[in-house]
């Protein structure tokens, strides 16, 4: 896809002024994570009440398309139910983006907020509920995601 | 558009990626010299015959195959003695690149000669590959590894390297003559002067200064160098160390193998002559040959010339670039005293978003931290955009690159 298509208003609206932007103290879920290829950087935080998410936030330092990902899924999942949030997909990050047909190298980019969010409900999974086969297969998720 | 020191036309002939398209119908503006140059015909010819006509494995064999094989082979090895002023050719050993001739000397020379609290001093501006073998080396020897600063300017702070000097525990300063990031050319010879005067040995990284500058090795009096062909019109896989003979007669070899020994029993084995010694196993034969090709390709040119051409580039290109306005231009402005690689950011936008954006242009740029970390967190930046030259890139080229980072500028509303 184009670069006009890409850096639409909205990507560098959340880009420039992020939603969600910082850290919760003692979350129940911290994960970090960086793209070795580019160094993109990302931490989500999270907190978990009564099967959904109470709260989120991120910082993190990278492209446009990283940084906006990553604030508009904290915007996607506040509130949820935690099954909804354990079964998004790829797909529907790309979807909440508006960005299809990224190339191989920027889908990762678009993708690391997920990766990030994924693997923080494996800890999660598997340390605080001990539910290893759902811990099991988001962690798979989480790998196949680059 | 041209230079007046040498006739770029001719030499873009030479190198056939240069006319493909990208995106479609975008002329290739390649500025990412500094990660890796082009091919010219001479060298992908020059392995392809290798491969078509006498393909065989060297040193061993007594048949005409292998007999050509060793003869081109050990050519490169005599090209390169001349190419970069070295004594002798038992001096030159092929290795994989740079990366690997730096941890040659860290495996092999390192482990011989650095103790508990001794120290090895390198710079901020270094490459990964002149950092990670010293931080292995000293962990595992419990000794000390320092850094001499950059200053803003993009200058090594050379008065801190005095200040290690002084302890009396430095054992090796180990540089790059050029940075990959910001193009500084590092004043080497005085720094090869001040450690002489303490008996300290030196490991200069060639890999960004070879390609583009005149290199002598006598003048200079390091004690081992190491380069790779890659960026200088060369192939894949093939880089060297130099060193001096005495230290490469100290030290063990680095593999164990094939055509490194002189006899082998049960539990004991002879080393062969050096540079042999350091060669264990098949080498990269193909490329060692495609190696020579670019040797003779950049000697008929001249290193002056090369040079003159990219002092001309890097001056056309800094003056075009600093009048956008938000951009910031990292290292020293004074073509003289670096390199064409030129590192900067442009606003707020991310270089990996730069580059993907002008890569639609056509125009094929590095973003990253360029296996420099360190100096990053020195310029206190997570990334920066990239554009480095050689000698098929014409002032029109860099037109384009300036034109497409307006477009960048004005994606961004900047």
């Amino acid at each position: 896809m184009s670069s006009a298509d890409i850096y639409r208003e909205i990507i560098l609206d959340y880009y420039r002024n992020p939603r969600n932007y910082g850290k919760i103290t003692n979350p129940d879920i911290a994960q970090r994570d960086s793209n070795p290829l580019c160094g993109d950087e990302l931490e989500m935080h999270l907190n978990i009440k009564e099967n959904k998410v109470a709260d989120v936030k991120f910082t993190g330092k990278g492209c446009a398309i990283s940084q906006a990902s990553a604030s508009m899924l904290t915007e996607l999942i506040m509130g949820k139910n935690f099954e909804e949030v354990k079964n998004l997909s790829k797909e529907d990050i790309l979807d909440n983006l508006g960005l299809h047909d990224l190339g191989p190298a920027r889908i990762k980019c678009a993708l690391l907020s997920l990766k990030v969010l994924k693997s923080g409900l494996y800890s999660y999974l598997s340390e605080k509920l001990k539910d290893t086969e759902s811990a099991d297969k988001i962690k798979e998720e989480a790998s196949g995601l680059y | 558009m041209q230079t007046s020191m040498i006739n770029i036309e001719d030499i873009r002939k030479d190198f056939p990626i240069l006319k493909r398209k990208v995106h479609k119908d975008k002329a290739l503006v390649y500025l990412d010299n500094a990660a890796t140059t082009q091919k010219p015909i001479q060298v992908i010819d020059a392995i392809s015959n290798y491969y078509l006509n006498y393909n065989s494995n060297i040193h061993r064999a007594v048949h005409e195959l292998a007999e050509e094989a060793t003869l081109a082979y050990e050519n490169t090895r005599d090209k390169i003695v001349k190419f970069i002023n070295a004594k002798s050719r038992e001096e030159i050993i092929f290795v994989r690149g740079t990366t690997e001739a730096i941890n040659l000397v860290a495996y092999s020379w390192g482990r011989q000669n650095v103790n508990k609290d001794d120290i090895v001093v390198t710079t901020e501006y270094e490459h990964h590959s002149n950092i990670v073998p010293w931080q292995l080396l000293t962990k595992e020897k419990d000794a000390k590894l320092e850094y001499v600063g950059v200053d803003d300017n993009g200058e090594l702070l050379l008065d801190q390297l005095d200040k290690y000097l002084e302890t009396g525990r430095v054992k090796l300063v180990a540089f790059s003559q050029m940075s990959n990031v910001l193009g500084t050319i590092t004043d080497s010879e005085e720094i090869i002067r001040r450690c002489k005067k303490k008996g300290v040995r030196v490991l200069v990284d060639g890999a960004q200064s070879v390609p583009h500058l005149k290199v002598d090795l006598q003048k200079l009096d390091c004690d081992f160098f190491a380069f790779s062909a890659h960026k200088m019109l060369g192939p894949t896989g093939v880089g060297v160390l130099w060193a001096r003979k005495e230290l490469l007669e100290g030290m063990v070899p680095f593999n164990g193998g094939g055509d490194m020994i002189r006899e082998v029993h049960k539990y004991e084995t002879s080393w062969n002559d050096l540079p042999y010694k350091f060669e264990a196993g098949t080498p990269n034969i193909a490329d060692v040959i495609g190696f020579a090709a670019a040797i003779d390709y950049l000697e008929r040119i001249g290193m002056d010339k090369v040079r003159e051409h990219e002092m001309e580039l890097t001056k056309y290109a800094i003056d075009k670039m600093s009048q956008i306005k938000g951009i910031k231009l990292y290292g020293q402005m004074d073509v003289v005293k670096r390199g064409g690689v030129i590192s900067f950011n442009l606003g707020d936008i991310h270089p990996h978003d730069l580059a993907t954006i002008i890569d639609e242009d056509g125009v094929a740029i590095r973003s990253g931290h360029h296996c420099a970390q360190v100096l990053m967190e020195r310029l206190d930046v997570s990334a920066t955009s990239r554009a480095s030259f050689y000698i098929y890139n014409t002032k029109d080229e860099i037109d384009v690159f300036i034109k497409s980072l307006y477009r960048a500028k004005e994606l961004f509303r900047l």
